[in-house]
């Protein structure tokens, strides 16, 4: 049934799925919808970190050193614990900077360094080669093991392999082609390839489908669970020992430390982990899920990782299955030919996902960072003035995923065969653990600097050709041994795997050792010793206070210099096409509330930081630096202006709480002279209504009494009897006008403060007495009855009295006023209580409104209407009345109601004043 | 709970995690006998590590 083509038909089928899958979610996100914009989804893409070094090679590792598959795991376990702090700062950083790769991340944050940006990718693309040739040999040697079916055969033993049978050179072919096809059908301007990764959390599902059912086979199916595997193992002595693996050597755990460390690295700086985690990703918030789900998918991909390595060593007892096959040969072995189908499947899934995502983050460094900016500078080509460079860069990133394919297939034939498939990884684990000095020293360290950095990468980079890679080629046969066994030139000290005499220690225990002292020990103390310029501090502020800044203005503030728009506007159309720079510069127009193309945009250091970024997009931070240099005149800042501008950012952090705190001052002074405004507006008020009632109050007598001495005047005939009459009118006006006259003045003098008072000792009987006297003629003539009750002794008051007979005298005649015209009465009631004296003068007339209580006290206040009655004083009595009391400490108030009469009171203080 | 005190918590898991993978509390667990069947070193290593990962999830889905 497995037959050769069934195999390669099937695997181009699933290719054919893979490529349905990317498609569809491209036209999803073209049309905006995108399919991936999903926690899960991006969980399942970063899941790309279990390869065939996962799905074969776990087993293979267990098979020998029992727990020592685990660390690959569990060391990205702990670090995703601090991705809340660090990977969320990064991506913050990357969505900024329109970051493009790892190798644009480091060079950008070294003051946009081409250099360190070449650097990385050189690094980058070396370290991984071993890794991918891990793909390349994992997919090869599963295919020719599965046409073996039904006899298990290893592939050294399968004899003859023509070219046409060199399976590992087709595989890297077709993958390269699929690569091509699927990650570089165009460009696009943030490097997002929803595609891609919609395809790779297919293949996540897939391999763990595939390694769980495998696994659930051996275990439940071959045999009695968990427990029984390790029950059979046991009763085998050979294998009675891995079952605790660790034997207490101290360098058992140190290699399980440097393990989980280099893996830590790996997930954070692997390219491809940094594409998926950083550059794909959609949403920051992704991460709550991603942090739990991801290590979850790791946990479930290992549950069966030593059932299967033990079930394996149990069923070919004598070592000829290389245990890197096992999850393949045992299905085959126990003649499950679907399983081991799906188990093939699931292998190419985990091969092709790391291939796939791994040549596409290569291929876009190698692009922009290392050939872009070789080519831009080589004036030759004029790549300045080219029209349109959007076919240019794609074609450059399909050479470059086709030839680290082939240099992959390289690798894989000139040391793949001497190493396990783990071994294989952890040389590639190695190498781009040497980003971790850079990027973290980067994002947490202002103080880094590019030298720094790049003596840092290259020490370590140095340290890990001479430990790791050289000896692997040494190994394959490539170079003498002798050199492994006596170092180079006899010298001993320098022996590759026992650099300076340090021995005891597995491979990469002692590559990591060596790289990390020289990278770590470069880094610091050349960025110790070596001063930042300008760009560098710029950039190292805008990295490390990331949380701080807002927005990707931010940048723009460190710029000065000139250019024009429609130099900018051509430089991004050259690079992403005119539709795309159009609607890049329309969004920059409609943020400044202007429209594209608009003649009043200015190239400001704004536009030009925008312009900039945009084309970090498509061909990363350095290269944009160079193109943006070239159509804009930049004048450089010293490093001592870009202090002053930082020392000036944090004084602005300084005065702008100062600023807010005077701004809370101003506003409460501001509040405090608003009120007195509307206390003065209302004063202002009241003395336009008191000067045109005076008025009116002064026209009222005059006209009457002008009136009257006009008709004495015109009619001389006039009886004497009438002309009495007229005349008496005449006078008790004029009466009246003195009266008002006079209390208008009193008031002024009273208001103003200048009235005069002469205080003595009062006896207010007396005053009461003697205002009653006063008017014993007035109650007479209206038949009004007066009670008067006086204690005997009352305590003296101080007050001035003539002013207080004014207040009898005005309370007593508002009372004869109002009096019941046939049967009136009044009575004045004095009493001493509690330190004051209180006098009450009652009438029986028509009584008060409870509402008006207050109003008779205010100026010109009739009681009655003032449009029907005719008035019946100046409205002034009352008002000048309780100003005079209130002035001696005591009060006034009225208590009435209509019908039944009024009653005036007032106190006055005897203690005080004394 | 605000960034910080999350991101604290974070790191703190992380130091519990790096102490609970490492010497010498490994060794401890690096002892014969078998725990329901399974070698007791590799019951460790599954139980600490889901529980590691279950702490994670607590953290990071906890609302801010």
């Amino acid at each position: 049934m497995l037959h050769e083509t069934i195999i390669i038909l099937t695997s181009f089928a699933y290719l054919g799925i893979l490529f349905g899958i990317a498609y569809y979610a491209d036209e999803r996100a073209d049309a905006g919808r995108s399919v991936i914009a999903s926690p899960y989804i991006y969980s399942l893409s970063l899941a790309v970190y279990a390869t065939a070094w996962t799905f074969y090679g776990s087993v293979g590792r267990a098979a020998s050193d029992g727990v020592g598959f685990l660390p690959i795991y569990i060391g990205p376990t702990l670090m995703i614990a601090l991705w809340w702090v660090v990977l969320r700062k990064i991506l913050r950083i990357s969505k900024q900077n329109r970051i493009t790769s790892l190798a644009d991340f480091i060079a950008s944050r070294y003051g946009k360094s081409a250099l360190l940006a070449g650097l990385v990718t050189v690094i980058a693309v070396i370290g991984i080669l071993p890794y991918i040739s891990l793909q390349l040999k994992a997919v090869s040697n599963s295919f020719t093991i599965l046409t073996q079916y039904p006899d298990i055969v290893m592939p050294a033993n399968v004899a003859a392999l023509s070219i046409r049978q060199d399976n590992a050179l087709w595989v890297a072919l077709i993958l390269a082609a699929f690569t091509i096809v699927f990650g570089t059908r165009h460009l696009d301007a943030a490097e997002h390839h929803q595609g891609m990764v919609a395809a790779i959390a297919f293949e996540s599902l897939v391999k763990l489908l595939a390694f769980l059912a495998v696994g659930a086979f051996v275990t439940f199916g071959m045999y009695n669970g968990f427990g029984d595997v390790f029950a059979r193992a046991a009763a085998v002595p050979k294998l009675r020992e891995m079952l605790t693996p660790l034997d207490g050597v101290a360098g058992d755990y140190a290699t399980w430390a440097w393990l989980t460390i280099l893996s830590m690295m790996a997930i954070m700086f692997l390219p491809r982990q940094f594409q998926v985690a950083v550059i794909e990703n959609l949403d920051e918030k992704h991460l709550n899920k991603a942090i739990w789900l991801f290590p979850v998918y790791m946990l479930a991909i290992n549950v069966f990782v030593l059932p299967i390595a033990f079930g394996g060593l149990l069923r070919f007892p004598d070592g000829s299955v290389d245990a890197d096959t096992f999850v393949l040969t045992l299905p085959m072995a126990e003649k499950q030919e679907f399983l081991a189908l799906l188990v093939f499947i699931g292998g190419l899934s985990a091969a092709t996902g790391m291939v796939i995502v791994e040549t596409i983050a290569l291929s876009t460094m190698v692009c922009n960072d290392l050939v872009m900016p070789v080519l831009l500078r080589l004036r030759r080509l004029r790549l300045n003035e080219r029209r349109d460079l959007t076919g240019l860069l794609l074609g450059i990133r399909r050479g470059a995923i086709l030839l680290i394919l082939l240099l992959g297939y390289l690798y894989f034939k000139l040391a793949g065969e001497a190493y396990a498939l783990v071994s294989i990884g952890l040389i590639s684990f190695a190498a781009v653990a040497q980003f971790a000095p850079a990027i973290l020293g980067g994002i947490f360290w202002k103080g880094g600097t590019r030298t720094g950095a790049l003596c840092g990468l290259l020490a370590g980079f140095a340290v890990w050709l001479y430990t790791l890679l050289l000896p692997a080629l040494a190994r394959s046969g490539w170079l003498p041994t002798g050199m492994l066994e006596h170092g180079p030139f006899g010298i001993a000290l320098l022996k590759p795997l026992e650099l300076f005499g340090l021995a005891g220690l597995d491979q990469t225990s002692h590559a990591m050792i060596w790289s990390m002292i020289a990278n770590v020990g470069a880094y610091v103390a050349v960025s110790l010793c070596v001063s930042p310029s300008a760009a560098e501090h710029r950039q190292a502020s805008l990295f490390v206070d990331v949380f701080r800044q807002t927005g990707e203005a931010a940048g723009a503030r460190f710029w000065r210099g000139t250019a024009s728009v429609p130099d900018l506007y051509n430089l991004l159309a050259r690079f992403l096409g005119t539709a795309a720079a159009d609607s890049a510069f329309a969004d920059y127009a409609r943020g400044k509330g202007m429209r594209w193309p608009d003649s009043r945009l200015a190239a400001d250091a704004e536009l030009v930081h925008y312009v900039e970024v945009q084309l970090a997009g498509a061909i990363g931070a350095a290269s944009a630096r160079v193109m943006v240099g070239s159509v804009v005149k930049e004048e450089a800042l010293t490093i001592d202006e870009v202090r002053e501008i930082l020392d000036e950012a944090s004084q602005v952090v300084v005065y702008s709480h100062k600023l807010e705190q005077k701004s809370r001052e101003l506003e409460a002074a501001s509040a405090e002279l608003r009120a007195a405004n509307a206390r003065l507006t209302e004063l202002d008020r009241l003395k336009d209504d008191f000067v045109s009632t005076v008025t009116h109050e002064l026209r009222t007598p005059l006209t009457s009494i002008r009136a009257f001495t006009e008709i004495l005047l015109d009619a001389p005939e006039v009886e004497i009897a009438q002309r009495n009459k007229f005349l008496t009118i005449i006078a008790k006006e004029a009466e009246r006008l003195t009266r008002l006259i006079n209390q208008v003045l009193d008031l002024a003098k009273i208001e103003s403060g200048k009235a005069d008072w002469v205080e003595t000792r009062v006896d207010i009987k007396e005053v009461i007495r003697d205002t009653l006297a006063a008017m014993d003629q007035l109650f007479k003539e209206k038949r009004i009855e007066v009670e008067a009750r006086l204690p005997d002794r009352v305590s003296s008051v101080v007050v001035d009295l003539d002013r207080m007979i004014q207040v009898m005298l005005n309370l007593l005649s508002n009372a004869v006023k109002f009096c019941d015209t046939t049967n009136g009465r009044i009575q004045i009631v004095l009493a001493e209580r509690n330190g004051s004296l209180r006098v009450d003068v009652s009438d029986n007339g028509r009584g008060i409104d409870s509402e008006d209580h207050e109003a008779v006290f205010s100026k010109f206040h009739q009681v009655g209407n003032t449009l029907t009655d005719k008035p019946h004083g100046s409205g002034l009595g009352l008002y000048i009345s309780r100003q005079i009391v209130e002035h001696f400490g005591g009060k006034m108030w009225v208590e009435s109601s209509r019908g039944s009469g009024a009653r005036f009171s007032f106190t006055l203080p005897t203690e005080v004043r004394a | 709970m605000n960034s910080e005190s999350r991101g604290q918590r974070f790191v703190a898991l992380c130091m519990l995690g790096t102490l609970l993978f490492n010497y010498p509390v490994l060794a401890l667990f690096n002892v014969h006998g078998t725990l329901l069947g399974v070698p007791v070193l590799y019951a460790y290593m599954f139980v600490a590590w889901g529980a590691l990962i279950a702490l994670m999830a607590l953290i990071a889905e906890s609302d801010s």
